[in-house]
């Protein structure tokens, strides 16, 4: 008999995540993948600036603590110095779609082999709730508080489909973590990521669309909601770039 | 003994750094330091090592970071405009307690300035640079034997301090093409149980880390890190004294300003004035207590620099004002010349005679 249990690449510390925030799940399905590949003891997580800082103190494994942005040059670094560990980063919208998005951008086109969970719930959450880089059309922040003006703030980005017009990186897809199917096949996703790098495929991205309902001013039911009306919409799941798989039809 | 090669001063840092075992280097191109990375680019891939042309400077200087949090010997390279980009990485690198080299090969500035030698950067290489409480070992070759040694040097007591070392040399000492015999390294690798390397389910993670919400922590480490700066003061100060046994005035210089500057003080002898020169090495930290002992001797200083007088500073504050100092400066990419130096030295002795 199989009894529910906490995955043991996450530590004892409790998370200091607002209630109904995903970063739970999202950490727990990090956790699940590195426990399922047995690679915790050879793995090198990168945390970044925003909510997710302290991750460094919730992962088992050996930890960096990223400057705003940066995480992927410092994950380039770790896994220059070190090709057969395991690096993988954990940032935010604002984190690896603002203020990081050249550090992103090159080390997908490098194909750096390192693995990046990408958490897109449209907002800053740690510094209280301001428009982000992928902040919805019309969208109400604390510094959009007339809602996103397209002509004055410009239009959101869409990471995944950015990045996979670039030839370098090996797979990015796109996933959500606001109903059970949503999080069964994030799990698939951030498994074949961790996967993708022990095989020496390359650079994994998996963007998962996820909520913030203190920010977002929603109760958590209501903001797992917005995510399937609103964002998913705009954001569309799926695969965007699966290089092997893609080489496999050509043969 | 290793036989003397010709190179210039970019290329015997780079190859300094490979002897010292630096087997990873990341940079992005900048005027007048472009040799290190071109000739890293060469050596690296012959000898397992990485050579990374950045996307940025500020992307290099987290690689770096990266690198040296995993406990590997790691530099980069830049010229001043680069180098302001990099202060938030090298922050971090400082607020992390990791070992690392950071070359900044001066140009004229501020703004973008200009491609010829400078050493305006004193104040950023020296007070800091990037933001809190920290500073960096900083090292002023005045040749290109020193451009080598210095190197080593810097690795070696990054190690042993865990702290970032910064190289500070200036467009000159890294075009410029000297006779160089590079020295076998002797350091042994330094043990470094805080790296993250994996735990190997062995023990508790590692965390390479700059932040503290709790002040009273953050304080703590601050504190802990100047205990180990005050060591660094304590036993790392190196500095070259030349004809201050007999002297009455002091000239104070370094690295192409030194050589310059020594040209004057022998041609000042010859014309009978008793003048020797304190060339400062480490410039973080400071040469404090040799320069005291001189204010009880001497009858005033001349500090020779290529900025707008920023060492001059802290000549003041080491002889605690208690003789004039005069500045002998050129700005902008402009080289002070020896008769320069040789008129202030002579106005100097005329006025305090």
């Amino acid at each position: 008999m199989k009894v529910f249990e906490k995955p043991k690449a996450l530590t004892d510390a409790p998370f200091h995540y607002c209630p109904g925030c995903t970063h739970g799940i999202i950490h727990r399905l990090v956790a699940e993948a590195i426990d399922e590949l047995g690679i915790e003891g050879n793995t090198i997580g990168v945390a970044p600036v925003g909510c997710a800082v302290m991750a460094y103190d919730y992962f088992a494994c050996d930890m960096v603590e990223a400057a705003h942005g940066r995480a992927p040059a410092i994950a380039t670094g770790l896994k220059r110095a070190m090709p057969d560990n395991i690096i993988f980063t954990y940032q935010g919208d604002g984190d690896l779609a603002s203020i990081g998005m050249a550090e992103t951008v090159h080390a997908a086109t490098r194909n750096e082999n390192i693995t990046i969970i990408f958490v897109n719930n449209a907002i800053y959450g740690m510094t209280g709730g301001q428009m982000a880089p992928t902040s919805l059309p019309g969208q109400v922040t604390q510094t959009s508080p007339y809602g996103r003006d397209l002509s004055n703030q410009g239009y959101p980005i869409r990471v995944s489909e950015l990045l996979a017009s670039l030839d370098g990186p090996e797979y990015i897809e796109r996933v959500a973590v606001n109903n059970v199917k949503n999080v069964r096949n994030a799990k698939k996703a951030i498994l074949k990521a961790f996967k993708n790098q022990t095989e020496k495929k390359g650079f994994s991205l998996i963007e998962v669309v996820s909520s913030c309902p203190t920010n977002w001013g929603m109760t958590p039911q209501k903001a797992l909601e917005w995510v399937e009306e609103k964002m998913i919409p705009y954001y569309p799941l799926g695969v965007y770039k699966d290089r092997s798989a893609e080489n496999k039809e050509e043969k | 003994m290793a036989e003397k090669v010709l190179m210039k001063g970019n290329e015997a840092i780079a190859e300094a750094a490979i002897k010292a075992g630096c087997r990873l280097y990341f940079g992005y191109p900048i005027t007048p330091q472009t040799e290190i990375a071109a000739y890293m680019a060469k050596r690296m891939p012959k000898i397992g090592g990485t050579f990374l042309q950045a996307e940025s400077e500020v992307s290099a200087i987290n690689m770096v970071y990266g690198v040296a949090g995993a406990g590997f010997r790691v530099m980069t390279s830049s010229s001043s405009p680069g180098i302001s980009l990099k202060q938030e990485g090298i922050s971090y690198i400082a607020g992390a307690d990791l070992p690392a080299l950071i070359v900044n090969v001066q140009r004229g500035g501020p703004g973008l300035g200009g491609i010829q030698p400078s050493q305006s950067d004193y104040f950023q290489a020296t007070k800091g640079g990037g933001h809190g409480d920290y500073h960096l070992i900083v090292l002023a070759p005045a040749s290109v034997q020193e451009m080598a040694d210095l190197t080593i040097k810097a690795f070696d007591l990054a190690d042993k301090y865990r702290v970032p070392t910064m190289l500070l040399a200036d467009g000159t000492m890294g075009q410029m093409m000297e006779p160089v015999e590079l020295p076998e390294t002797t350091s042994e690798p330094v043990e470094k149980p805080w790296a993250v390397t994996g735990t190997k389910m062995q023990r508790k993670h590692n965390i390479i880390n700059s932040l503290y919400l709790n002040p009273e922590l953050l304080e703590k480490t601050n504190f802990e890190r100047f205990e180990r700066y005050k060591q660094i003061e304590q036993n790392e100060v190196m500095f070259e004294e030349y004809m201050m046994d007999d002297a009455e005035y002091c000239v104070v210089a370094f690295g192409i300003a030194a050589r310059v500057s020594k040209n004057a003080v022998t041609a000042a002898r010859r014309k009978g004035i008793k003048v020797g020169l304190i060339r400062p090495i480490t410039l973080w930290p400071f040469p404090v207590d040799v320069l005291k002992k001189a204010a009880d001797k001497v009858k005033g200083f001349v500090s020779v620099e290529l900025s707008m007088g920023q060492m001059i500073e802290d000549i003041k504050l080491a002889t605690e004002c208690r003789r004039p100092v005069v500045l002998c400066n050129r700005s902008g990419g402009m080289i002070p010349t020896p008769e320069h130096v040789l008129e202030t030295i002579e106005n100097l002795a005329k006025e305090n005679k």
